[in-house]
C-alpha cells in the first residue's frame, strides 16, 4: 500500500521546485550515525591489530592463549546460555498465563514484570548478596533457623547463583516477545483443538507453543544478548567467588599498567558472538509471518485454569518475589539500619545512611547532577535523532534509508563494555579528546540507546498513516512544514515515550560508564559500584532506592502519555 | 553540635597555622588558595574518614572546597595515569596506601617536592629522602574474627593458622589489585613465608573482596567469620560500633602500611594543595586520625586510644617502597593466578 503512495511522490511540488531543504538534515543524521557506530568500532578493530611495528595478530594470540582469558570466555558462554534458558523458563509460562488464561491478578503481575524490566540488574545482584550470601544471607539464616542444618540453602557466589540473578532480570525480554506474539495470534485454533477434545496442557504444548516458537527463540536470543553484555552482576557475584567473565576481564585489563590492545582483542570475539546471535534472531523473526496468519481479527477467550488458578498465581508470585519483592525489601532494610545482617530492632534502625549519602558524602550531589544532566541530554538528542531516522526510514524519504535503519539498530550487538573500549581508544587522542568530559559518556549513551529509541520511534511512525502527510504536501507544504505541523503532533506521545525509555536506560547504565568515567565525571551507577568495592551497604541501598524512585517516576509518566503499559504490544 | 565542634577545631587550626612562616607570606598563600577555590584529593583513606578530614579543612578555610575522590590505591594510580595519558590535569593531592606508587610517580617526575610544616620530626619510614612524599597515616594489616562464630580459644593466632583446612570456605581476603594495604600485606608475607604460603591459603577457597576496608564489614555481618587481612583501623572502628569482632595481631609480625601523600607536579590548584597538605600533616588532624579513625601516624606528639596496641609493642614487618614498586606486577599476577580473579 505504501508502495502505491510512493509512486505518486514525483508530483510533490517541493521536489519540482528543487528546494528540497530537508536533504542536509538527512545527510547530517546519517553522518552522526556513522560517527557514533563506525568510529569507535573502527578504532577498536584497528587497535586490536596494531603494534609499534605495524599490523599484528599478537594481541589475539596473547588473548586466546592466556588460560584465564579463555576461561573468562567460557564462563561468559555458560552464563549467557543458561541465563537465556532460565529467562525462557520463567518468561514463557508467565507470558502465557497473563495473556491467555484467567489467572487472578494479571494486571498486578504485568506491573511486577515491568518493575523487574526496569530494575538495574546490578542493584538486584547487590540485593541478592544480602539475601543469599552463604552465611550472612537472610534467606540462608532463615533456612538454618528452620531446619537446624549447617549447609546454606543457596550460595549466590557461584555460577548457578549468578545465572539465577541474571535470569530473574532478563526474563522480561522473553515475556515481552511472547506476550506480544500471543496478542497477535487469535485463539480460534486453540479453541478448535479444545473442541476436538485436547486438554489444556496438550493445547498449550502442541498448538500454542509452535505458534509462538519464533518469538520464544527470539526472546531467548535477546536474553542471551543481555547476559553476554552484563558487567555489574558478574563483578558483584563472580569476582568474590574467584572467577571472571569477559566483561569483568576486559574491565580488569584497564588496570595499571593498562593493556588496551588486549582488551580490544578480547572485545572482538564478544562482538562477533553478539552479531551472530542477532543475525540468527533476525532470520527467525523474518519467518514469524506465518504464525500470525489470522491477523488480529480473531477473538481471544481466556483459558480457564480451574483448580490450577491459585497454584499458578503462587508460582508467578514466587518468581516476582525473587526479582522484586525480596530484593526491594532487603534494600529498604539496608537503607534504614546500621547493620543489614542484624534483626530489625529499634537499636538497629537509623537514618544515618541517608544523612551520610546526601549530606556527608560529597560525591553524591555531583553524581546525581551528572546523571540527570546526561539523562536529559541523551534522551532529548536520542529521541530527536531516533524520530528523524525512523521518519526517514518509514517514509522512505531518501535512497539508502535501509542502511540508516541498519545503522540505528547496529549498536544492539555492541556490549556496553566493548563500546566503551572503542570510545576510550577513539576519544583519548587528538583530534577529539572527549575523555574526561561528560561528552564521552553522552556519546556512549546515545549510541547504546539508539536501537531502543529507534524501534520505539519506528513503531510510532508506522502507526501514523502517511495519507495525512501526503494531503499536506499536495496542498503545497514543504516536507519540514508537514513534519512540523502534521506528523509531529501525531507522533508526540510516541516521541515522549521514546524520551522516557532512553532516560531510564541512561540512569541505570554501568558497563560503559565504568570504563569511561573520570573522578570529575562520575555518575550514580559508578558511585554505587565504588561504594560496593568498599562495602558500604547502607549508602548503596540509599542510592539504589533513589535511582529506583527516579525510574518509576519516569515509568509513571510514560504510562500516562501512552495510556497503556510499557510492555504493551508494539505496532 | 558536631558541626560546631568541627568549626571550633577548624578555627583553632587555622589560627595556629604552620609555624615558622611569616604572617604576610601566610596571607599571600591563603589568598592564592582562596582564588583557586578548591583542592582535588584522590585518596584511599576509608570514605567516612576522608570525608571527615575534608569537612575539617573546609571549616578551617571557608571558601576552599575539598573534592574527595575515594577509591582503592591501585584504582587511584590507574586514574592518575589514564588521565595523564589523555592530558587531563585534575588531581592536586595523591594519597594511596601503596608506597611503591610514589616511587613510580617520582621517577616519572609527576610529583612536586613539598615538605609540609612539622614533618621533620616524623620517623624515617614516613619520609622520602628527596622530600617528594610523606606518610600521612599508617595502619597494620591484621587477622580478625567474628566472636559469635568463633571462640577466642579456637581463633587463628598466626598467619599460618589460617592454612588449617578447618577454615575452608570461612575466610575473606581483600585484593592487592585494588588495595595498597593488601599489596603491602602480600609482599610482607611473601618475604616472611614465601608464595607457598599464599598457594596453601588459596586451598581454603577464600572469598575475594576488593577494598581492605571491606573485610571488616564481611566479618561483622558474619558472611565469613575470619578475615585474612585488612587495615586494623577498619576493624577497630567496626568493633567500636558494637559489632561482635576481635582483632588478632599475629606473633610472626604485622605488615606496617605507611600511606604517603604527595602533591602532583601538574596540580591545577597548587596553593590550595599545599595548604591542604600542611593542614592534614598538622597535629590536630593527625590526632583526629588517631582518635576517631584508629589510625597510626608519624607525628611524635599524637596520643593514641588506650585500647589500641602501641606500634612499638608490635613486631612490625616493613617493606621497602622500591621493592613494592618493582614487584607490583608479580604480586597482582600471582595473586590472581592463585585466587582466581
Amino acid at each position: 500500500m505504501s508502495r502505491g503512495t510512493a509512486a505518486a511522490r514525483p508530483a510533490v511540488p517541493a521536489r519540482i521546485a528543487g528546494v528540497e531543504r530537508s536533504l542536509p538534515v538527512w545527510a547530517l543524521a546519517a553522518l552522526i550515525l556513522v560517527l557514533l557506530v563506525a568510529l569507535p568500532l573502527g578504532w577498536l578493530g584497528w587497535v586490536s591489530v596494531s603494534s609499534e611495528r605495524g599490523p599484528t595478530l599478537a594481541h589475539y594470540a596473547a588473548a586466546l592463549s592466556d588460560p584465564r582469558l579463555r576461561s573468562a570466555l567460557l564462563n561468559t558462554l555458560v552464563l549467557a546460555f543458561w541465563a537465556g534458558a532460565g529467562a525462557v523458563a520463567l518468561g514463557a509460562p508467565l507470558a502465557w498465563l497473563t495473556a491467555r488464561t484467567d489467572l487472578p491478578g494479571r494486571r498486578l503481575v504485568r506491573s511486577l514484570v515491568l518493575a523487574s524490566f526496569v530494575t538495574p540488574p546490578f542493584l538486584g545482584a547487590f540485593a541478592w548478596v544480602m539475601l543469599a550470601g552463604p552465611n550472612a544471607g537472610l534467606l540462608n539464616r532463615a533456612w538454618r533457623a528452620l531446619t537446624g542444618l549447617d549447609a546454606p540453602l543457596v550460595d549466590i557466589f557461584t555460577m548457578p547463583g549468578l545465572i539465577f540473578v541474571v535470569a530473574i532480570y532478563t526474563f522480561p525480554y522473553v515475556y515481552i516477545m511472547i506476550a506480544n506474539s500471543l496478542e497477535l495470534i487469535p485463539s480460534d485454533v486453540e479453541e478448535a483443538a479444545a473442541i476436538l477434545g485436547a486438554g489444556r496442557l496438550r493445547i498449550a504444548v502442541t498448538v500454542t507453543l509452535p505458534l509462538v516458537a519464533p518469538a520464544l527463540v527470539s526472546g531467548f536470543i535477546l536474553a542471551v544478548l543481555q547476559a553476554l553484555a552484563l558487567f555489574g552482576s558478574p563483578a558483584i557475584l563472580a569476582l568474590p567467588a574467584g572467577f571472571h567473565t569477559v566483561t569483568t576481564q576486559i574491565w580488569a585489563l584497564f588496570q595499571y599498567p593498562p593493556r588496551v590492545e588486549t582488551a580490544a582483542a578480547v572485545s572482538i570475539p564478544l562482538l562477533l558472538a553478539t552479531a551472530l546471535l542477532l543475525q540468527l534472531q533476525k532470520r527467525l523473526l523474518g519467518r514469524r509471518g506465518y504464525a500470525a496468519v489470522g491477523g488480529r481479527t480473531g477473538q481471544r477467550r481466556a483459558i480457564p485454569l480451574g483448580r490450577w488458578r491459585w497454584p499458578a498465581l503462587a508460582g508467578v508470585l514466587a518468581v516476582m518475589a525473587c526479582s522484586i519483592l525480596l530484593p526491594y525489601g532487603v534494600l529498604a532494610k539496608a537503607a534504614f539500619t546500621r547493620a543489614w545482617a542484624q534483626p530489625l530492632t529499634r537499636d538497629n534502625l537509623t537514618l544515618a545512611n541517608w544523612t551520610f549519602t546526601f549530606f556527608q558524602y560529597s560525591a553524591t550531589r555531583d553524581a546525581v547532577l551528572n546523571t540527570l544532566e546526561l539523562a536529559v541530554a541523551t534522551a532529548t538528542a536520542g529521541a530527536g535523532l531516533a524520530a528523524l531516522l525512523a521518519y526517514i526510514a518509514s517514509r522512505r524519504v531518501i535512497v539508502g534509508h535501509q542502511l540508516l535503519a541498519f545503522l540505528a539498530l547496529a549498536p544492539v550487538v555492541i556490549p556496553g563494555v566493548v563500546l566503551a573500549v572503542g570510545l576510550f581508544v577513539a576519544y583519548t587522542r587528538p583530534p577529539f579528546v572527549l575523555y574526561g568530559t561528560l561528552w564521552i559518556l553522552f556519546v556512549a549513551y546515545l549510541t547504546k540507546e539508539m536501537p531502543v529509541g529507534y524501534s520505539q520511534s519506528e513503531a510510532t511512525f508506522r502507526g501514523i498513516h502517511p495519507e495525512l502527510e501526503e494531503a499536506g504536501r499536495i496542498l503545497g507544504a514543504g516536507r519540514l512544514r508537514v513534519l512540523r505541523e502534521i506528523t509531529a503532533p501525531l507522533a508526540r506521545a510516541g516521541i515522549i515515550a521514546t524520551w522516557c525509555f532512553v532516560f531510564i536506560g541512561v540512569i541505570r547504565e554501568l558497563s560503559a560508564s565504568i570504563i569511561l568515567f573520570t573522578p570529575a565525571t562520575r555518575v550514580m551507577s559508578v558511585v554505587i559500584f565504588d561504594l560496593k568495592e568498599e562495602g558500604h551497604f547502607g549508602a548503596i541501598a540509599v542510592l539504589g532506592l533513589f535511582m529506583l524512585a527516579m525510574t518509576f517516576a519516569v515509568v509513571v509518566v510514560v504510562q500516562g502519555v501512552l495510556g497503556r503499559d510499557v510492555l504493551g504490544v508494539r505496532g | 553540635m558536631r558541626q560546631r565542634w568541627l568549626a571550633v577545631l577548624g578555627a583553632t587550626v587555622s589560627l595556629l597555622g604552620p609555624l615558622g612562616l611569616p604572617a604576610s607570606a601566610l596571607d599571600a598563600r591563603l589568598e592564592a588558595a582562596r582564588k583557586e577555590g578548591k583542592v582535588v584529593w584522590y585518596t584511599s583513606l576509608a570514605l567516612p574518614s576522608a570525608e571527615k578530614v575534608a569537612r575539617l579543612f573546609e571549616a578551617a578555610y571557608p571558601g576552599i572546597k575539598v573534592e574527595v575522590h575515594r577509591t582503592g590505591s591501585q584504582r587511584i594510580l590507574q586514574r592518575v595515569m589514564q588521565e595523564l595519558a589523555a592530558n587531563i590535569k585534575n588531581v592536586d593531592v595523591i594519597h594511596t596506601s601503596d608506597a611503591g606508587h610514589f616511587v613510580l610517580l617520582k621517577e616519572k617526575k609527576l610529583l612536586a617536592a613539598y615538605t609540609p610544616a612539622g614533618v621533620e620530626k616524623f620517623p624515617p619510614g614516613f619520609k622520602d629522602r628527596d622530600g617528594h612524599w610523606y606518610g600521612l597515616r599508617a595502619t597494620v594489616s591484621v587477622i580478625a574474627y567474628n566472636t559469635r562464630a568463633v571462640s577466642a580459644a579456637e581463633a587463628p593466632r598466626t598467619w599460618k593458622d589460617l592454612l588449617d583446612p578447618r577454615w575452608k570456605g570461612k575466610v575473606v581476603t581483600a585484593h592487592p589489585g585494588y588495595s595498597g594495604v593488601i599489596a603491602t600485606h602480600v609482599l610482607a608475607l611473601v618475604n616472611l613465608h614465601g608464595w607457598e604460603y599464599f598457594r596453601q591459603l588459596a586451598q581454603n577457597r577464600l572469598m575475594l573482596v576488593q577494598s581492605a576496608v571491606d573485610p571488616s564489614g564481611v566479618v561483622a555481618s558474619g558472611e565469613r567469620p575470619v578475615a585474612a587481612n585488612g587495615g586494623d583501623y577498619t576493624f577497630y572502628k567496626t568493633k567500636k560500633r558494637g559489632n561482635p569482632l576481635e582483632i588478632v595481631y599475629p606473633k610472626e609480625g604485622v605488615p606496617l602500611v605507611v600511606s604517603p601523600a604527595a602533591i602532583a607536579a601538574f596540580a591545577p590548584h597548587p596553593s590550595a594543595a599545599r595548604l591542604f597538605t600542611d593542614f592534614t600533616f598538622g597535629r590536630e588532624v593527625q590526632q583526629v586520625l588517631a582518635d576517631s579513625e584508629g589510625l597510626y601516624t608519624g607525628h611524635p606528639d599524637v596520643r593514641y586510644p588506650a585500647d589500641k596496641p602501641r606500634l612499638s609493642d608490635l613486631k612490625l614487618l616493613t617493606v621497602d617502597p622500591e621493592e613494592l614498586e618493582k614487584r607490583s606486577e608479580e604480586i597482582k599476577k600471582r595473586f590472581v593466578e592463585l585466587f582466581g580473579a
